[in-house]
């Protein structure tokens, strides 16, 4: 068999250079000056510049609140993954059943996805208002004195919740469409197989739904540590408190709103690190369990 | 060619001609942080002052929060298209300070602009804080406010009281009636500026070594962990568990919309809420009167010092654009620009010209509120009041709003708080030091 391919080398070099230059431009060229400031203690004018060497970083593993900042990034992530992947498998799994206003039924759970960040985390201060918020006010007939930006662990599950439920709905329509791809004939000979509808889902379903599944828990996974910026922003108000902040969070506050350069520098060059080694794991290790066809 | 043709190149011609006569005129522009309302105000200030003179034009651009501005202001110096005028709040003051290359001293501006300029027409309080060392000023300043103590009035007659505290020990001694009477007694609304920094200047405390930070950079340290922080703070905590003080967050809006709804009885704010309070409309007769000070610590309280931000003319631009905004900054400081100014926002009017100005209008006898500032910022002064100059403290303020937050919340206590506060302090400090060799 003939494999197909380019005459010249020049043409698939050309063919590529767009996506290359932007991907020099916009990560490359900028991670390298993150690399290169985060050695240094400078002047944000660009006057004059110190040369610290590792200092940026290893005062960061110093300071006991950039570890207690990292340790509230792994609980967010993973409860934001967790929860918006499994409830949105929850609400694909019985939408899926649903015949008669199956439309309205979905339309109305994907709105929520053309929620803009902020807006979500405004309709969470709005709900969660420390004085008249309807769920302050429903937590409250539990005894639960529920204060948003003034108690840490209320403040972390307000965010969690907003971070959440502005997630469920792109879940939701690709566990949706995995859930409507598998064959049919495979659902009906198991049903014959097995009359518990858990466990045709575990062993049938769940396995077939994998490769989505993986999809969705990598953009969770990267959507809970970057893209909820706008929902934590929106919360904390720029002024953080006694409230937790994530990483990239951290990185905002004291580079751009405080000009600490190197310091902020040093803690995203941590965040690439973190990154790819995420990624290495998840697909070496995760994806090889994942039966593709 | 048809005529409907030449007439259009020749209206495109002549176009082309006035908006070259229009380029006579020296164009500048202004960075600035103010939104809502205060937009408003600016952009009237900005029209008024094109509308006043044929050779200047100046265009005022709103860059979003105080932080937002600075940092574009930054990103444009360093890319080489800095704005003319560029508004920086106080905790921002330092870093602007520090780059001596990157703004021309305002009174250099003026002064070489053929200016009268005497920093004894600025009302105490507000003259040094944007000032060098020698006392040069380096940053005009603009919105100029203090912190003050709100009252709603209703709520201490229901007490039974007829006048506010003028110090803690009186309003300890009035709290526990106005907790009685229905009221959380008093809130506050920003820790590190109304607890912290003003409580040095009005207890004439030293607030940082090197003459507050105004000796420079280098060695400069933090003096917060002193026994008036933790004799203060300490009973703050008492009256927070006696249901004497309202304590909801590092959040400005968060406290003061309990003084807004009538629950609270006092708050302290900014004499630059006036404004906003006026508009409200609350349903209950309100004043402010000043910032309480402890008795056992000083018998009379000392002026506090200015919040807010000032106006930095950037370096970089040719001598016409810095002649035109000299003339602004002349326009602007002139008693009609400070007194409208003042009158619309609630900010103090920075010249004594003004305040006079404001004085003989009986702005004062309409809403005795507005002047409580002033008033303020001109008591007696001491060697630790005109304010102080530390780097990074926007995370220093950050710092200090987290550990006495966790102090109020019975997470630390005030000890461990207040070193902590010294030790991530001093830290940055000695690490802004070094960001300017």
């Amino acid at each position: 068999m003939k494999r197909a391919g380019f005459d010249s080398r020049w043409l698939p070099i050309l063919l590529l250079l767009p996506q290359l230059s932007i991907i020099a431009i916009f990560f490359y060229w900028p991670a390298v000056q993150a690399l290169r400031s985060s050695f240094y203690l400078e002047d944000p004018f660009g006057f004059g510049a110190t040369f610290v060497g590792l200092e940026n970083y290893l005062r960061l593993f110093r300071s006991s609140e950039y570890l207690k900042n990292a340790w509230f990034t792994v609980i967010f992530s993973v409860s934001v993954t967790f929860l918006s992947l499994a409830i949105a498998l929850l609400l694909a799994v019985k939408a899926d059943k649903v015949i008669r206003g199956a439309k309205t039924y979905r339309t109305l759970l994907m709105w929520v996805y053309a929620v803009a960040p902020p807006v979500a985390g405004f309709i969470t201060l709005i709900m969660f208002n420390q004085r008249w918020g309807p769920l302050t006010n429903f937590f409250e007939l539990f005894g639960w004195d529920f204060r948003v930006r003034l108690n840490y662990n209320d403040t972390a599950i307000a965010m969690i919740i907003a971070s959440v439920w502005k997630q469920i709905p792109v879940n939701f329509i690709f566990f949706l469409s995995g859930l409507q791809s598998i064959p049919r004939n495979v659902v009906e000979a198991a049903m014959i197989d097995n009359r518990s509808s858990v466990s045709r889902f575990w062993t049938i379903t769940f396995p077939l739904l994998a490769p989505t599944g993986f999809f969705l828990l990598i953009t969770n996974i990267t959507y809970s540590l970057f893209d909820t910026f706008g929902t934590i922003d929106t919360i904390l108000r720029n002024n953080p408190g006694d409230n937790p902040v994530t990483l990239v969070y951290r990185v905002y506050l004291d580079g751009f709103r405080g000009q600490d350069i190197g310091g902020s520098s040093a803690q995203s060059v941590v965040l690439m690190v973190l990154v790819l080694l995420l990624t290495v794991f998840q697909f070496r290790l995760v994806e090889r369990r994942i039966h593709y066809n | 060619m048809t005529n409907l043709k030449k007439s259009a190149v020749l209206a495109a011609l002549a176009l082309g001609l006035s908006t070259t006569t229009a380029f006579a005129q020296t164009e500048i522009n202004w960075w600035h942080g103010m939104g809502g309302h205060l937009g408003d105000v600016v952009n009237q200030i900005a029209t008024d002052f094109n509308a006043s003179q044929d050779d200047y034009v100046i265009t005022p651009v709103f860059k979003g929060s105080y932080e937002e501005t600075l940092t574009a202001a930054i990103a444009a110096f360093r890319a080489g298209e800095q704005p003319n005028v560029v508004q920086v709040f106080d905790a921002g003051a330092a870093t602007v300070m520090g780059a001596a290359g990157a703004t021309i001293p305002v009174q250099d501006l003026l002064q070489d602009n053929g200016v009268d300029f005497s920093i004894e027409d600025y009302i105490a309080g507000v003259r040094y804080f944007y000032a060098d060392t020698e006392g040069k000023m380096i940053g005009m300043p603009f919105n100029s406010s203090s912190p003050v103590l709100y009252y709603n009035m209703d709520a201490l007659t229901a007490a039974g009281f007829d006048a506010p505290p003028a110090t803690y020990e009186e309003f300890e001694a009035m709290a526990p009636a106005l907790k009685e009477a229905g009221y959380i007694p008093l809130v506050q609304t920003h820790l590190p500026w109304e607890f912290v920094e003003n409580f040095h200047s009005r207890h004439n405390l030293p607030f940082a070594t090197n003459d507050n930070g105004y000796e420079g950079a280098d060695g400069t340290e933090i003096l917060i962990n002193s026994p008036e922080m933790t004799m203060h703070f300490t009973k703050v905590k008492e009256w927070l568990d006696a249901d004497l003080f309202g304590f909801f967050g590092t959040g400005w809006d968060d406290n003061q919309a309990h003084f807004n709804d009538g629950d609270a009885a006092m708050y302290i704010g900014s004499s630059g809420d006036f404004g906003g309070l006026t508009a409200a409309e609350l349903p209950f007769e309100w004043a402010s009167t000043y910032l309480p000070y402890w008795e056992s610590i000083t018998a009379e309280g000392y002026q506090t010092f200015i919040g807010g931000a000032s106006l930095f003319a950037m370096a970089g631009h040719s001598d016409e654009e810095n002649a035109a905004t000299a003339a602004f900054f002349e326009y602007l400081t002139s008693p009609d620009v400070q007194y409208m100014w003042h009158r619309e926002t609630g900010y103090v009017p920075i010249t004594t010209a003004a305040y006079e100005l404001a004085k003989e209008d009986g702005h004062y006898e309409r809403s005795p509120a507005a002047e409580t500032a002033i008033q303020q910022l001109s008591l007696q002064a001491g060697e630790n009041t005109r304010g102080y100059r530390m780097g990074f403290y926007v995370q220093i303020r950050d710092v200090q709003n987290r550990e006495l937050a966790r102090f109020l919340n019975g997470e630390t206590t005030i000890e461990d708080a207040l070193a902590t506060i010294e030790t991530e302090g001093n830290e940055l400090l000695s690490r802004f030091a070094q960001t300017q060799q």
